[in-house]
């Protein structure tokens, strides 16, 4: 705890001098400036809305307004069949749009006391990871180009479709597949993915080798992102950051090795990327690390597919038992949950949704204070959230 | 590129003034529309492609080559637009300010013996001087938009142009030192004719002897074009386009013309000053027939630096304002200080 008595003691600090500021500006008679950063500006992602106070270039304080985008899924799910409830939450993070499935089927599967066979665990994990990669690509393209740099985000675009077409091979779907059913898949892979994936991955580590020259090599890039936007761990810890941004200061903390679903992480051999630094380019550099080792875990997952069936034994007719239960998985934008309730309809009760960017976009007014306007937009872009994820 | 003096050296006929006034002028009037729509197409439309794994507009014309007209005439036809907080005026100037500072330094660009506007004394403190006053039609757009984004990109702009027009000055000081004048056709000849060691086989282009003042004068350029990665004023992430965004239609293109315009016209300095310009070191250089060959050789060595100066604008992330101040106050001013101070060793000595 003597952390965050630290880093308040820090940030009184701060906030204490910044009213210093505030008071020399009444005396010199200079005016502040209320600026709107969207609903609509490129660097928002969508509509997210950034009211920033700025003295000069200097942001006084920065607040998120949500909600331009919300539609209101956790009430959607409530008239929707438990079948029908991944078609929606499919576009929660369009981006990694798979991995928003698992975690509630697996919720669900632990109410109907089911598990999926082992088969369709490894399928599973394997299509997790590769929306993991078809998500972190496009972050590792666009933060460039939040940067100004306008080339890597179409290689990224480029090397990302080879990760889309193996998602649409298995699934038909290249953003939203809604594959994944209580107890299993909805089938199992076509002939030849296997090796076409091995092929696949083999471009993304090339990916990613690139971008570790071209990007994270390049001299602007790390003046731009080093030191700009350091998430001290007891503070990322303590406004609920999951995933790469809370890794990237230093947090040793991975669902897919710590946490307790049924996926087939256990048998792999992989390992958990950290950064000391906590700042945009610790973070960038966490995402490109993990989407190479995503490519070794895809991988492994692939030559070491179990046969068997791919769709446990459950009725036609879904209805779930009545009770509770939560599930939640580390997902491309970080942890991400479902919290059930069921009072053993064919619709569940309650559902929670526990999405990673809400709760790594709450950082933002504590960590755009006294920052520059151009570093407003490298701390947005290295949060990494996807609109979609924040406003359901 | 005179044709004027092409056609009197060609034909011997004395071409009255206002004639000859008026041929100036439609030159200089069409020349900065066809370098937009070469630079554009060439670099931003197909080089720019290239480097991004994808085509380009391929169905204007063959390969896209018509694309840049059909969207000139796009933006001709659309509705002249003011902002309702605009201050109307200075709104409706500021392209046109831009623009003039553009056309201002073709004047001065010497692409053949005779083949130029107006041969100046002071032909490169001109040059340098009008293409200033570009800055003043950005500030205009900046302020007059009522524009929050509008307004940090006009003021960026301001503050960009007190970090690099020192650097660009005195990267051309060199240049200058070592050719003895201002005057922009004496430096193409100093080069053509000069001799490296008393070998005069290839002249004395003086990117040679200034390759410090070449690369200075390159990234000050690309400063002064407000492109990545100096392109703060403009910034797409950040300020949205900054002092165009309450800009459209043929407004908004008069801006896209003195951009490219622009570019062209210091690529077109940077061929001059530093790689000869339109002349050869190989033959009479006050031939006539210079006047014909010496733009086109002037193209090609231009078209070659563009190539470079939009090579870092694709490849480049954007520096932040107070870092481009850092890098012009302490590297740029003294690296262009010891380079004017060793060169005038040199001048001296040998």
């Amino acid at each position: 705890m003597t952390a965050v008595g630290a880093d308040q003691r820090q940030q009184l600090a701060y906030v204490a001098t910044q009213a210093a500021d505030a008071r020399l500006n009444v005396e010199i008679e200079t005016e502040g400036m209320t600026l709107n950063i969207g609903p609509q500006h490129p660097a928002t992602h969508g509509t997210l809305r950034l009211v920033a106070r700025l003295d000069g270039e200097q942001v006084v304080e920065a607040e998120p307004i949500m909600g331009y985008m919300h539609r209101g899924y956790e009430k959607l799910t409530e008239v929707r069949t438990y079948p029908q409830v991944t078609t929606l939450i499919n576009r929660i993070d369009w981006l990694g749009s798979f991995a928003n499935e698992v975690p509630f089927i697996l919720a669900a599967e632990k109410l109907m006391e089911v598990e999926a066979p082992p088969r369709a665990q490894w399928i599973r994990t394997a299509l997790f990871e590769l929306s993991r990669i078809a998500n972190i690509t496009l972050f590792l393209g666009d933060m460039a180009v939040q940067l100004g740099a306008l080339t890597p985000v179409f290689m990224a675009f480029r090397d990302r479709e080879f990760v889309l077409n193996q998602i649409e091979a298995v699934t038909g779907g290249r953003f939203h597949p809604n594959f994944d059913r209580i107890g299993g898949l909805k089938d199992d892979l076509p002939k030849g993915w296997i090796n076409d994936t091995k092929q696949a991955m083999e471009k993304i580590r090339d990916f990613c080798d690139e971008f570790e020259e071209l990007v994270l090599g390049n001299e602007i890039f790390q003046a731009r992102s080093r030191g700009i936007g350091i998430v001290p761990a007891a503070v990322g810890l303590s406004y609920g950051l999951s995933g790469a941004n809370i890794r990237a200061s230093g947090v040793d903390w991975d669902l897919r090795r710590d946490g307790h679903e049924a996926l087939a992480y256990n048998h792999l051999d992989w390992r958990v990327w950290t950064h000391p630094e906590g700042d945009s380019f610790a973070r960038y550099w966490v995402r490109l690390q993990e989407t190479r080792e995503a490519t070794h875990m895809v991988e492994q997952l692939l030559d070491g597919l179990p046969s068997g069936p791919i769709m446990a034994k459950v009725p036609r007719i879904i209805k779930v038992p009545a009770g509770e239960a939560y599930a939640a998985t580390e997902n491309p934008l970080g942890k991400m949950g479902y919290y059930i309730v069921s009072k053993g309809d064919l619709v569940p009760f309650r559902v929670k949704i526990r999405s990673a960017s809400f709760s790594n976009i709450s950082i933002t007014p504590w960590l755009l204070k006294g920052v520059y306007v151009p570093d407003i937009i490298t701390i947005l872009a290295s949060l990494y959230f996807i609109l979609g994820d924040i406003d359901r | 590129m005179s044709p004027a003096a092409v056609v009197s050296g060609l034909l011997a006929v004395e071409v009255p003034y206002w004639a000859s006034s008026t041929i100036k002028l439609g030159v200089v009037a069409l020349i900065v529309p066809t370098a937009a729509l070469v630079l554009g197409y060439v670099f931003l439309l197909k080089m720019m492609s290239f480097m991004q794994s994808r085509l380009g507009p391929m169905e204007a014309g063959p390969y896209g080559t018509l694309q840049l007209l059909a969207d000139g005439l796009k933006f001709i036809q659309k509705e002249d637009i003011f902002p309702e907080k605009a201050d109307r005026t200075v709104f409706a100037l500021a392209p046109l300010v831009v623009l003039i500072s553009t056309f201002l330094i073709y004047v001065v660009i010497p692409t053949g013996p005779d083949a130029v506007v107006a041969q100046l004394d002071v032909g490169i403190f001109y040059a340098l001087a009008v293409s200033s006053l570009s800055v003043v039609g950005i500030l205009m757009a900046g302020w007059a938009s009522a524009n929050k984004y509008a307004l940090m990109g006009g003021l960026r702009a301001a503050g960009q142009l007190i970090a690099y027009e020192l650097p660009l000055v005195l990267a051309v000081m060199g240049v200058v030192i070592q050719a003895g004048t201002l005057d922009l056709q004496k430096i193409v000849t100093a080069q053509a004719t000069g001799e490296i060691f008393g070998w005069g086989g290839i002249g004395n282009p003086f990117i040679l002897t200034q390759f410090a003042g070449f690369f200075i004068f390159l990234v000050a350029v690309q400063a002064e074009l407000t492109q990545p990665p100096f392109d703060m004023p403009v910034a797409e992430s950040e300020i949205v386009g900054g002092y165009q965004v309450e800009y459209t239609g043929f407004r908004f293109l008069f801006f896209f013309m003195g951009e490219f315009g622009t570019a062209f016209a210091f690529a077109a300095l940077a061929v001059v000053l530093f790689l000869g310009g339109w002349a050869l070191p190989w033959g009479d250089i006050e031939h006539w027939a210079f006047n014909i060959v010496g733009p086109v050789i002037m193209l090609v060595k231009v078209l070659a630096v563009a190539a470079l100066i939009f090579w870092f604008r694709f490849t480049y992330p954007r520096l932040r304002e107070d870092q481009l101040q850092r890098l012009a106050w302490k590297v740029l001013i003294p690296l262009s200080l010891a380079n004017i101070v060793v060169t005038g060793i040199f001048k001296v000595v040998l």
